[in-house]
């Protein structure tokens, strides 16, 4: 049969579009496995999820390579050359085959992921993990820690005053709040297991360390609870990581990862603070 | 799939080859309907109306389980005492799926003015419901009951005011059917009041499901 | 609106007189799809506008801008930038990615594959337009009203959006206007929904079945299945929101809050969790709204100009099917660091994953279409190839995504708006485009430029791939979403290099997409005017004539003897079977 289209087969597109693909899986291979985008991980599930992120990467990169450059083969090879096309309508062998891979593999992998979120959310804090509430607000974070009484004095919404520095709105007539530190930043021990509870007193935000691998929302009207263990000391950010308004992009904050004394050091520091 | 030669001819003999058989003699009119659309088989009305049921389920099944999640999450549900007027209009809805269900048949029959009667009572009864449902939404509010009051009460004013708003479409759907002129239409009033009789039932169940929600709910 | 004959003419199905009859309230499903079509070209120009502009602030956000950029001149504020990406996003999905592949091409095209004069009901689908109509302009008004636009993104997350202007600038009446306009949008989505399924399942003409049907067709099918049984969900949760901002009730809003010193002392007891949830059952279904009309479009175009039938017909239906079933099942992967349960987020995540798996059968069979084809390049084939290619891309990043794990990293990160662009605003532009491309001769009666098409094409798709890739990296590093600057943070400041280079390639890309207005434009006049059948396609709307009469078939019935597809069939009398064609005329036919 004649070719009827003037663009049939054109072997400068296909050679085009086969070569585009080709160079565009080259690079994009090379940037997501030449360069280290993220911090290297502190904590002990960081590391399950950066190693279950390899597997990922490294499967669905597999996919994608074979995919675009089949497509790209398939382009240059069988562009319109006057030749006769091989006709079939499929293939039930390879679709039950290649159905079968793809279900082993894609839901492999979510299975065999789920230890790392396992360990970071299916278990609550080890006993005696130090506890930091952590409240996010429009547009700030603050840390309260409940002091070496070892209890949390009451808060009462009505009593946030941000600008007379009450911010999470302590108490005044509970004793339990007086030994109450609240800050600004975060710190905690090096190596031990600090147990955060989260929580917003307006909209909802979200509180994202990336170098812990953690992220969870504060969401209005629960207070949720997560645990970690960071093993590196180090000054990392805090980012909110959920939209609360005009100030989303400067809710940042700074999570001191320290030496157990500098952090009694500290601690003292704040108490010291707190005397009328 | 393509099958043979002969098995085309075989679908198109038997005639069943289509879901369309939109034939331009169709519609269920004889054919002379003049209302300038192309006709359809009679059965995509009820097809239209089984989709249309099925987006409005969704609809209410959003809110009901809004209900559930909501009664089960805080410490201020607070559980209304329906107002008694709720068991009556229930009543006069069901007596209304009777009367439209005996008005259909009676046109079906042929006896326009035994359809007349029974349809108009259903109109009837169902203003009679929704005025019902705006004395149990004043018995409410005097004492002092309101929308914004407790979750329990939001939820009854949403749910029977969606519900109110359907059947009033409803109304309007059985007063079209009574009172337009079906020479010029693609279907026939025993068709369309067919379809609204369908629709009917729906709300009058859909009513029932929402009353066991709010009284057994509570 | 219905046009009455005045003679006895039986069942005569007459055109329509009068401009405002033939045009404006037409009940013709081509003038309707073309509506739709406008409406979505009109959006999706809008869209970019606001896109580039905060490609703009993101890299200089301190700059002052000129006053025929920016209204009034001066710097762009972070609530601005906000407002910006909310308005960009809603009007993105609503109005751009649920209309023009659905209501537009679907509009115009389905009745016609299938054999019919018309859908179902053309008064009903005229209203559909109309109501989608009305609800871009409120959508639009909040542009113009004080406060201007919502700042919560198109997700619209309380309390943020349900306190009103406490929360933030436009959040008062613009936030209003936002619930009210998809709330409207919803209405005309199951109307629309409605028509589309009745007309499928019963006007197909004599030898039409079910697996005759072509494959966009299907796709248009179980896409109206999705919408009708999702957008009801989204108006159910429209009208709670609604309700909490004017009403006082408390579905989504727990006591307690402070904004600003301020106790918000009116809403107790509601849960926030309870919209995301409403939202996302409705909001996964929505995107793949967006994209299963696009795989239905790039299966027929890859097959056309292969010259080769669909590989595995039933797989792609059965592949399609699943994909709209258990996108019913994963909404929670939109929510696994909400707050929901772990336990939870873990089940959600199977299912997820399970999805990649219809979806790698469709990639399969695309390269099985092509596989030992002969493959002829036009315009609209490139489009539906690097279709493919962004569908693969943009859905294999989805897996990192659907593991809870790695989403404890990603979630909310760049990497989410590389994954969602890229699959969505991409792969869905694209069968967007092919299908303008494709159709275009049928609808217009005249071809667009193929050199111009092919330099809009190459643009496109360098252009697309060099701003979302990136995004991917931005997303390892940690940089969140949402935010209209990298000053607030640090570890952003960095990332700024690879942000100047996105906003480069948006501006060189969105300024190429002139190409396909000038194309139109000049081939809707002076373009070669286009045959009946220009593709040599198999289909029944290459049956008729191009542009098509109003009544289609001119009151005939078309009678279809074969699939869709018999393409290259061995010891055929050309190397297409028309579907219509009567067996005897086509040498040995299947």
């Amino acid at each position: 049969m004649e070719r009827k289209n003037a663009e049939a087969g054109s072997t400068a597109v296909a050679c085009i579009l086969a070569l585009f693909l080709t160079v565009f899986t080259a690079v994009t291979v090379y940037y997501f496995v030449a360069i280290t985008w993220f911090p290297p991980a502190i904590t002990a599930f960081g590391a399950l999820i950066d190693a279950q992120y390899h597997r990922t990467l490294i499967i669905t990169g597999i996919v994608f390579v074979l995919a675009q450059l089949g497509l790209a083969w398939a382009v240059f090879r069988y562009r319109d050359q006057g030749q006769k096309v091989t006709y079939f309508e499929g293939h039930t062998g390879m679709e039950m085959v290649w159905t079968l891979a793809t279900l082993v593999m894609f839901v492999g992998l979510g299975i065999y992921g789920e230890r790392a979120w396992a360990e970071a959310r299916f278990n609550e804090a080890a006993p005696g993990a130090l506890q930091v509430e952590v409240t996010g607000m429009q547009f700030a974070w603050n840390f309260r820690y409940a002091g070496p009484d070892g209890q949390w004095g009451t808060i009462r919404p009505e009593l946030i005053s941000a600008s007379t520095g009450n911010p999470v709105g302590l108490d005044p007539a509970d004793a339990n709040g007086r030994d109450d530190v609240v800050s600004p930043v975060m710190y905690v021990p090096v190596n031990r297991e600090v147990e955060v509870l989260i929580r917003t007193q307006d909209v909802t935000h979200d509180f994202y360390v990336r170098e812990l691998r953690l992220k969870q929302d504060a969401v209005p009207g629960l207070v949720i609870h997560l645990h970690f263990n960071a093993t590196v000391p180090g000054e990392y950010e805090i980012a909110c990581a959920e939209l609360c308004g005009l100030g989303h992009q400067r809710m940042r904050s700074f999570l001191n990862v320290v030496p157990q004394e500098e952090y009694d050091r500290w601690m003292q520091e704040q108490l010291a603070l707190l005397q009328p | 799939m393509p099958g043979t030669l002969t098995d085309d001819i075989e679908i198109i003999e038997a005639g069943h080859g289509g879901g369309g058989g939109g034939v331009p003699a169709g519609g269920d009119d004889g054919g002379d309907s003049g209302s300038g659309l192309p006709a359809i088989p009679r059965r995509a009305y009820f097809t239209a109306m089984q989709v249309g049921l099925a987006g409005i389920v969704m609809f209410f099944m959003a809110l009901t389980s809004s209900f559930l999640v909501r009664k089960g999450l805080g410490t201020d549900w607070v559980a209304i005492s329906l107002p008694p007027v709720l068991w009556f209009n229930s009543l006069v809805l069901l007596v209304s799926s009777a009367t439209i269900q005996l008005a259909g048949r009676r046109l079906e029959a042929g006896d326009v003015p035994s359809f007349r009667y029974w349809w108009g009572l259903t109109i009837a009864l169902g203003l009679l419901f929704l005025s019902g449902q705006v004395i149990a939404w004043r018995q409410l509010a005097a004492q002092g009951v309101f929308l914004s009051s407790n979750p329990d009460s939001s939820f009854f004013y949403l749910l029977t005011a969606a519900h109110g708003v359907h059947l009033a479409g409803g109304i309007l759907a059985l007063l079209y059917v009574a009172f337009r002129r079906w020479r010029r239409s693609r279907i026939t009033q025993a068709t369309a009041a067919a379809l609204a009789g369908i629709y009917w039932h729906f709300m009058d169940g859909l009513w029932l499901f929402l009353l066991a929600l709010l009284y057994l709910g509570r | 609106m219905v046009t009455h004959d005045s003679g006895g003419g039986g069942h005569q199905h007459h055109p329509p007189s009068g401009f405002i009859r033939k045009w404006i309230f037409s009940v013709d499903h081509k003038v309707i799809g073309l509506q739709y079509y406008f409406l979505a070209l009109f959006s999706v120009f809008l869209g970019m506008g606001l896109s580039l502009l905060m490609r703009i602030h993101l890299v200089w956000p301190n700059a002052q801008l000129p006053s025929w950029l920016w209204p009034g001149g001066g710097q762009m504020t972070s609530e601005e930038y906000l407002a910006l990406m909310t308005m960009h996003g809603s009007i993105m999905v609503f109005m751009v990615l649920t209309t023009a592949p659905q209501s537009g091409f679907g509009n115009y095209i389905l009745p016609i594959q299938l054999g019919a004069a018309d859908m179902a009901f053309p008064v009903l689908n005229m209203l559909s337009f109309w109501v989608t109509f009305v609800s871009l302009v409120v959508l639009g008004a909040a542009f113009f009203v004080a406060g201007g636009p919502p700042i919560s993104g198109w997700t619209a997350y309380p309390p943020l959006s349900a306190l009103g202007q406490i929360a933030g600038p436009g959040q008062g009446t613009g936030q209003t206007l936002w619930v009210i306009g998809v709330g409207i949008f919803c209405i005309a989505a199951l109307l629309g929904a409605l028509n589309f399924i009745t007309t499928t399942l019963d006007l197909r003409t004599k030898g039409m079945t079910l697996s005759r049907m072509p494959l966009c067709v299907w796709a248009w099918l179980i896409t109206a299945i999705l919408g009708l049984l999702s957008f009801g969900v989204l108006l159910a949760a429209c009208i709670l929101l609604l309700l909490d901002r004017t009403a006082g009730t408390s579905f989504f809003i727990p006591g307690g809050l402070v904004l600003t010193d301020t106790p918000v002392t009116n809403h107790k007891g509601g849960s926030p969790l309870l919209w995301q949830h409403l939202f996302w059952f409705f909001g996964h279904p929505e995107v793949y709204i967006a994209i299963l009309p696009g795989m239905g479009v790039a299966s027929h175009i890859l097959s056309t100009f292969a010259r080769k039938p669909v590989f595995g017909y039933k797989a792609m239906v059965a592949a399609m099917s699943a994909i709209g079933f258990l996108g019913f099942m994963v909404w929670g992967h939109h929510m696994f660091m909400s707050g929901m349960s772990p336990y939870s987020a873990f089940a959600f995540s199977l299912m997820t994953m399970a999805i990649g798996v219809p979806s790698a059968i469709k990639t399969f069979n695309w390269l099985g279409t092509l596989w030992g084809g002969k493959i002829q390049f036009n315009t609209a084939m490139l489009f539906a190839l690097g279709f493919v290619s962004l569908f693969v891309t943009g859905g294999l990043s989805g897996l990192f995504l659907a593991q809870p794990s790695i989403d404890l990293y990603m979630h909310d990160t760049y990497f989410v708006v590389a994954h969602f662009h890229l699959i969505m605003g991409v792969a869905a532009i694209f069968g967007i485009f092919a299908a303008s491309y494709f159709w275009f001769p049928k609808m217009f009666g005249r071809m667009l430029n193929e050199g111009m098409g092919k330099i809009h094409f190459w643009f496109t798709f360098a252009g697309v791939y060099a701003i979302f890739m990136p995004m991917h990296f931005l997303g390892l590093a940690g940089h969140p979403r949402r935010y209209s600057d990298t000053t607030g943070v640090n570890y952003l400041v960095p990332l700024n290099e690879v942000h100047l280079f996105i906003t480069i390639a948006a501006l060189i890309t969105i300024t190429a997409q002139i190409l396909f207005v000038i194309n139109f434009i000049y081939s809707l006049k002076a373009g070669k005017k286009a045959s009946e059948n220009p593709w040599n396609a198999t289909t029944l709307e290459w049956s008729i004539p191009s542009p098509p009469p109003f009544d289609n078939f001119g009151g005939q019935e078309p009678v279809v003897y074969r699939g869709a597809y018999e393409y290259g069939v061995p010891d055929a009398a050309d190397d297409y079977i028309p579907q219509h064609l009567a067996p005897a005329k086509a040498g040995k036919a299947h």
